[in-house]
């Protein structure tokens, strides 16, 4: 006698049958969970896939990079971007690679807006100008040809590799290898076609132009430092280890610092990036973006709740004599309570389950036929499923009380 | 087995109390068949329901099996009405939704456990054993208080408290319930309290309380 609850066993039924009197209904109510719970899950997982397809295109160009860029200079107050500045040389890369630990390759490289011409076809794009050392920083492969060797870059050897989609775009289904392409006042022999890494970040080298950079610099006029180095749009070095990186990239700044006779007081000339911090970045980004899909989905989860609460108050008032009846064979306050709030909670279970199979199904769709990755991740299943619960126990709380606290005596009488 | 000392019930009524029952003194002893006549609003109800533990009085003591039960708790009373009181309703009241066996086994839900032969036996003894499927509309009214009976029946209450149970029925459905109720009290020895105002009725019982303005005026052995 001293059960604080009647059994379960005893209250199945009981809730059972409170729940499927009504079938249309426990449905409807159960949709509005449904529906939330659903958009939660598909939200979340586009949230989720998006950052995980732009984390592995980060780490699709290669692996522990560090990338150099000129700038980062502040002048009159104005702190110009990277990039836009002719700090960075030729010469500081070569330091860099007989100086600093860890690193095993350094790839600078510079670019320039070139006409190209193939058979007619005239266009306009970026050219840039490589030595060897990219294609294990960037971690390329051929699909075609051979890249650019050190003999190629030592002689200036008036040769290219081209992306993949330079090379369907200028040379359709033929055979680029061995073909000629005219850039700006040169002609250049394809050697090599790279792979398809798919669309990347920073420098994807699908749509590239590569020649060793001697050559480049033979064919524009090469700019020059006041000292008379050579300039380089960007160095890309790989370091050994990730852990390293930290070191690398603080040696570096203090390698550079000292050649560009930088003074304390003053800022860096250039601006240094590693993969790592591309990634946390970005994923940052994403994560918030995925927050913020969730929570407009969690808007829809909370009416869905105030929908739960309605029906309760309704079924409550509907059952009241009911409610009477359990009391007069001797049920407590806390059964009765129990009794609703147990039916809240279930209604909103089987919809949290439900709306998880309906959210998986659209990440399923939407990923297969939208072309977009998604990832369904448990953390988020069991979150939703539970808060719907929760939902559930919370909206339930109020109605259920109500009908816990009705008088025995009113009750029967009602009709 | 029920002694009632004094009882009294006052109900607020806006500013000024009504006073329904106005210090009833009672004993009622195990096996006993007793009627409690009366005109409305002398009562009966309001009786029953303390009686029944549906309800406390303001003053007075009410001992049911030795334990004075005025003062408990809402919880304690729920569980002596689980345990000890069987209610059979003018209305019937039965859940619509539920089978007649199902109804039977609310009986004893929160009464200690639901024991399925038992409420087979149970509607056996007041003659469904061919209705135990069956829903209360697909039940006539004398069926469905026969449901009712068996419903109380099941968890061998100390004592059953019927309200007018023929009200609602023609009279060869109620003389049907009143011979079920005799004749569970000449086998089992069941105590029952039988609120009416038919004569008829109440002559089946072994005693008549006679109850107006919440005084008993008069008690009669038959």
């Amino acid at each position: 006698m001293k059960k604080k609850f009647v059994g379960a066993s005893m209250l199945a039924p009981t809730v059972w049958l409170g729940l499927t009197t009504h079938k249309l209904r426990s449905f409807l109510t159960m949709l509005g969970i449904i529906i939330g719970v659903a958009a939660v899950i598909s939200l979340m997982s586009i949230g989720r896939g998006t950052q995980a397809n732009i984390v592995s295109r980060i780490q699709n160009l290669g692996s522990n990079l560090l990338f150099i860029s000129p700038g980062g200079t502040t002048e009159g107050g104005v702190r110009a971007g990277p990039g836009s500045a002719s700090t960075l040389t030729l010469e500081d890369a070569t330091a860099i690679q007989q100086d600093v630990p860890y690193i095993v390759s350094v790839a600078p490289s510079n670019s320039a807006s070139l006409q190209i011409v193939v058979a007619g076809q005239n266009t306009r794009s970026q050219v840039s100008g490589i030595t060897p050392e990219y294609q294990q920083a960037y971690n390329l492969q051929l699909s075609a040809g051979d890249f650019i060797t050190d003999y190629d870059y030592q002689r200036a050897m008036k040769v290219a590799v081209l992306g993949p989609n330079v090379a369907n775009t200028l040379f359709k289904d033929d055979d680029p290898v061995g073909q000629t392409v005219r850039m700006g006042n040169i002609i250049v022999q394809v050697i090599g076609v790279l792979q398809s890494k798919g669309q990347s970040f920073m420098g994807g080298t699908d749509d590239a132009i590569l020649v060793p950079l001697t050559t480049l610099q033979q064919t524009v006029a090469q700019q020059l430092t006041s000292s008379g180095q050579h300039v380089v749009r960007s160095v890309v070095m790989q370091v050994d280890d990730q852990q390293h990186a930290a070191d690398v990239t603080s040696e570096i700044i203090a390698l550079l610092r000292e050649r560009h006779r930088l003074a304390d007081s003053t800022d860096n000339d250039f601006t240094i990036t590693s993969q790592e911090d591309i990634i946390n970045t970005i994923s940052a980004a994403t994560s918030s973006m995925t927050l913020l899909l969730g929570a407009i989905a969690a808007i829809a989860l909370l009416v869905g709740g105030i929908g739960v609460m309605n029906i309760m108050l309704v079924s409550v008032l509907e059952r009241t004599r009911e409610i009477g009846i359990r009391k007069a064979m001797g049920a407590r306050d806390r059964d009765i309570w129990a009794q609703f709030l147990i039916e809240a909670a279930l209604l909103t279970f089987a919809g949290g389950i439900i709306g998880v199979a309906v959210g998986w199904g659209v990440s399923y769709l939407v990923s297969s036929v939208g072309q977009m990755t998604t990832v369904v991740s448990a953390d988020i299943v069991i979150l939703a499923v539970s808060v719907s619960v929760g939902i559930g126990i919370f909206f339930g709380f109020y109605p259920a009380w109500n009908a816990s606290r009705l008088d025995p005596i009113q009750a029967l009488r009602s009709e | 087995m029920i002694q009632l000392e004094n009882l009294v019930k006052v109900y607020p009524m806006g500013k000024r109390e009504l006073t329904v029952l106005k210090g009833i003194t009672l004993n009622i002893e195990q096996g006993e068949l007793v009627a409690v006549m009366g005109p409305s609003g002398s009562g009966k109800t309001t009786l029953l329901n303390l009686i029944g533990c549906l309800d406390k009085p303001t003053s007075g003591k009410y001992y049911l099996d030795g334990r004075e039960v005025s003062r408990l708790s809402s919880n304690e009373l729920a569980a002596i009405r689980g345990q000890k009181i069987g209610f059979i309703f003018q209305t019937f009241n039965l859940l619509s939704r539920l089978t007649a066996l199902a109804n039977v086994e609310l009986g004893m839900t929160y009464a200690g456990g639901v024991n399925r032969q038992r409420a087979i036996e149970a509607l056996a003894k007041v003659g469904l054993s061919d209705r135990v499927k069956h829903r209360p509309v697909e039940l006539s009214g004398g069926e469905q208080q026969r449901v009712a009976i068996a419903r109380a029946l099941v968890k061998n209450p100390s004592v059953f408290l019927a309200d007018e149970p023929t009200g609602q029925l023609d009279s060869r459905s109620g003389e049907e319930i009143i011979s079920i109720l005799t004749s569970l009290h000449a086998e089992q020895g069941i105590t029952l309290l039988l609120v009416t105002h038919d004569i008829n009725i109440a002559r089946h019982c072994q005693r008549i309380i006679q109850l107006k303005d919440g005084e008993v005026v008069g008690e009669e052995s038959i």
